[in-house]
């Protein structure tokens, strides 16, 4: 017994500092492994600071000297920034469109009780099974025939639709965890359960509805076989298309095709690294819920 | 019953203070306020489930469910996409698919695809998230630059990768100066090499997410199963074999999961970085773009339908065996723990 108590805070002890410090070798292999994944990016970064006879010459080498003239070229091409825009409005309203309809039903499906609920529920949760690869060619028909080729509106409703399962399925034990009492509460104070969702459920649903916000606008902002089928012309592409456009385009270009492909990426990686705990929480949470 | 309609006049104009009582009422017994206005409340309950859930279930049946459908449909006709279809050929389109070489390669490529994908990442994953998982400097910045090949598009990964990768780019050229390779790779086009290059830049984008997954799943683990183990005497091998393993092992499954279905959707990378007429000949075609080059730019919509049909139900297959025999302990537990 005296034994027993003597060891257990040593072994404790033992464990923590096994944990805390680190030994070199995990240093060295997580710097390997971050090498790893950050050194394409950085690749594609740095050459678009070099030029082609630098890039033909040596081509996995640095930048020397650095030369700024091909992404002020890329910069000041009004195609850039048009796709920049098509994006920015494609990943704004689809993801309005996601966070107005997916909280107004994930709100019903959390909160309200009725017959059809779980089958409506197992709808939109079907829907995880339905990629949008199996789907494109009669999207693609059914955008034809109404009239939205080439428009961003034929991007941004399937869109909607398709990010509609996984927004719902976070949502809704989101909303359902707001406590019943809150809802007594307000409804003693005189609320309807409209005026309830409206003062009470999407102020406490805000964390939430980032995740699921910044999810669709990134998945947007990279979505690329939608586009690929809807959009025909360079004027109404979103940027994905543009860097391939681009790259195929200035084949022989590569330095300048590396500064538009790491200029395209800039705002997926500000958004993420802002957003990092979310989109992380967000998509673990989506995975084990 | 006439009681109760009593009672809902009552209730409609009730004073704050009534509705005080009501409310007081409604925390013991299952809200008699509402149960008392009944009748108009449950019109008025039907007009805000309509409302709510109007505009979802329009927008998702218009453009998932009826698509699908559609598919199921065009995949009988042969069809070049211009008005109707009217050329009925039943199952011509599938016993072309399934007598096709070049759809038997696609469905190879994904096969090992899937399979290397669970072998090379999997593995990996843990063991770095193990690594990772301990109280390290920089730890959050770690998380970041990980994470970053996940984020980025796969439009860009491609496009990066598919320069990296020419004879002439910036792999071949590390490689030598490191004096790893003698002569070029040729990593694009030879149909020995295209489909390893393929991996290496599908585990390069994707096992990021596995390892963020595998720690996050470790972080649920309690702290005081390891210190128990450790008084027990237990290595530390015995206890990530023991405990940590085990009690990744739902992870692990649901992660192995979205792997599989994501290897065999596979398009956007092998588009992007061979292209719609080379995958085939450097032996990286998947279906997906089997689907796209022999239905859209082929022109033959109906043929490219009954490709999507196929591509769904071999995933759905896939998924439902999956789900009965792998992941059926683990919603076992998710079910009970919903209804206690």
């Amino acid at each position: 017994m005296a034994t027993a108590t003597a060891t257990l805070p040593t072994a404790t002890r033992r464990k923590r500092t096994s944990l805390a410090a680190a030994n070199p070798i995990t240093y060295v292999i997580a710097f390997l492994f971050v090498g790893l994944c950050i050194g394409p990016v950085i690749y594609i970064i740095l050459g678009g600071f070099r030029t082609n006879a630098q890039i033909t010459a040596d081509p996995s080498g640095f930048p020397s000297p650095f030369r700024l003239g091909n992404y002020s070229e890329v910069l000041s091409s009004s195609i850039f920034w048009r796709q920049v825009s098509n994006s920015l409005i494609c990943g704004v309203f689809t993801t309005l469109g996601v966070v107005v309809l997916g909280v107004a039903a994930s709100y019903v499906l959390a909160r309200y009780k009725f017959s059809a609920r779980g089958a409506l529920y197992s709808l939109f949760a079907a829907g995880l099974m339905f990629p949008m690869t199996v789907a494109i060619t009669p999207l693609y028909i059914m955008i034809k025939n109404l009239g939205l080729m080439n428009s961003l509106g034929g991007i941004i409703l399937p869109q909607i639709a398709f990010a509609l399962p996984t927004t719902i399925i976070i949502l809704v034990p989101f909303l359902r965890a707001i406590p019943k009492e809150l809802e007594e509460a307000a409804s003693i104070d005189g609320a309807s359960r409209l005026g309830f969702f409206f003062r009470m459920v999407i102020p406490l649903a805000v964390p939430g509805v980032v995740t699921v916000g910044i999810l669709a606008f990134v998945a947007s902002w990279n979505s690329y076989l939608l586009p690929l089928f809807i959009l025909n012309n360079e004027t109404s592409y979103t940027l994905p298309l543009g860097v391939q456009s681009y790259a195929s385009q200035w084949s022989v270009d590569t330095a300048r095709v590396l500064a538009f492909t790491s200029l395209s990426m800039i705002p997926a990686l500000v958004f993420f690294s802002l957003f990092e705990r979310r989109i992380v929480g967000g998509l673990t949470g989506a995975v084990k819920g | 019953m006439s009681d109760s309609q009593r009672e809902s006049s009552l209730t409609s104009q009730m004073s704050p203070e009534g509705r005080t009582a009501a409310g007081v009422g409604a925390s013991t017994a299952p809200s008699p306020a509402r149960r008392a206005g009944r009748r108009g409340g449950e019109w008025r309950k039907r007009l805000e489930i309509a409302l709510l859930t109007g505009p979802a279930i329009i927008v998702f049946l218009t453009f998932v469910i009826f698509p699908v459908i559609m598919a199921a449909y065009y995949g009988f006709y042969r069809w070049k996409g211009f008005g109707p279809p009217t050329d009925f050929v039943g199952l011509g389109n599938y016993l072309i698919i399934f007598k096709d070489s070049s759809f038997h390669e696609a469905l190879m490529h994904n096969g090992f695809i899937v399979v290397l994908s669970l072998v090379i990442q999997g593995p990996a994953a843990v063991a770095l998230a193990l690594l990772l998982n301990q109280k390290m400097r920089g730890r959050s910045l770690i998380r970041v630059l990980i994470f970053v090949p996940y984020v980025i598009s796969e439009v860009i990964v491609g496009t990066g990768w598919s320069l990296m990768l020419q004879t002439t780019g910036a792999v071949n050229d590390l490689l030598t100066k490191m004096g790893l390779a003698k002569n070029a790779v040729d990593w694009l086009s030879d149909p020995k090499i295209a489909i390893w290059s393929l991996m290496i830049i599908i585990s390069w984008k994707y096992i990021g997410f596995a390892v963020i997954l595998f720690l996050a799943g470790l972080q649920s683990i309690p702290e005081e199963l390891f210190e128990a183990a450790a008084i027990d005497g237990a290595s530390y091998w015995q206890m990530q074999r023991r405990i940590t393993l085990p009690l990744l092992g739902p992870t692990i499954r649901i992660w192995a999961f979205l792997s599989i279905i994501g290897s065999l959707q596979l398009f956007d990378l092998v588009y992007i970085v061979w292209g719609q007429y080379v995958a085939s000949t450097a032996g990286t075609s998947t279906m997906a773009t089997y689907m796209v080059q022999n239905g859209r730019n082929a022109g033959n919509y109906g043929y490219g339908n009954a490709v999507a049909v196929v591509l769904f139900l071999i995933s759905l297959a896939i998924a439902l065996v999956y789900q009965r025999f792998v992941l059926r302990r683990d919603t076992e537990g998710a079910l009970t723990e919903g209804k206690k």
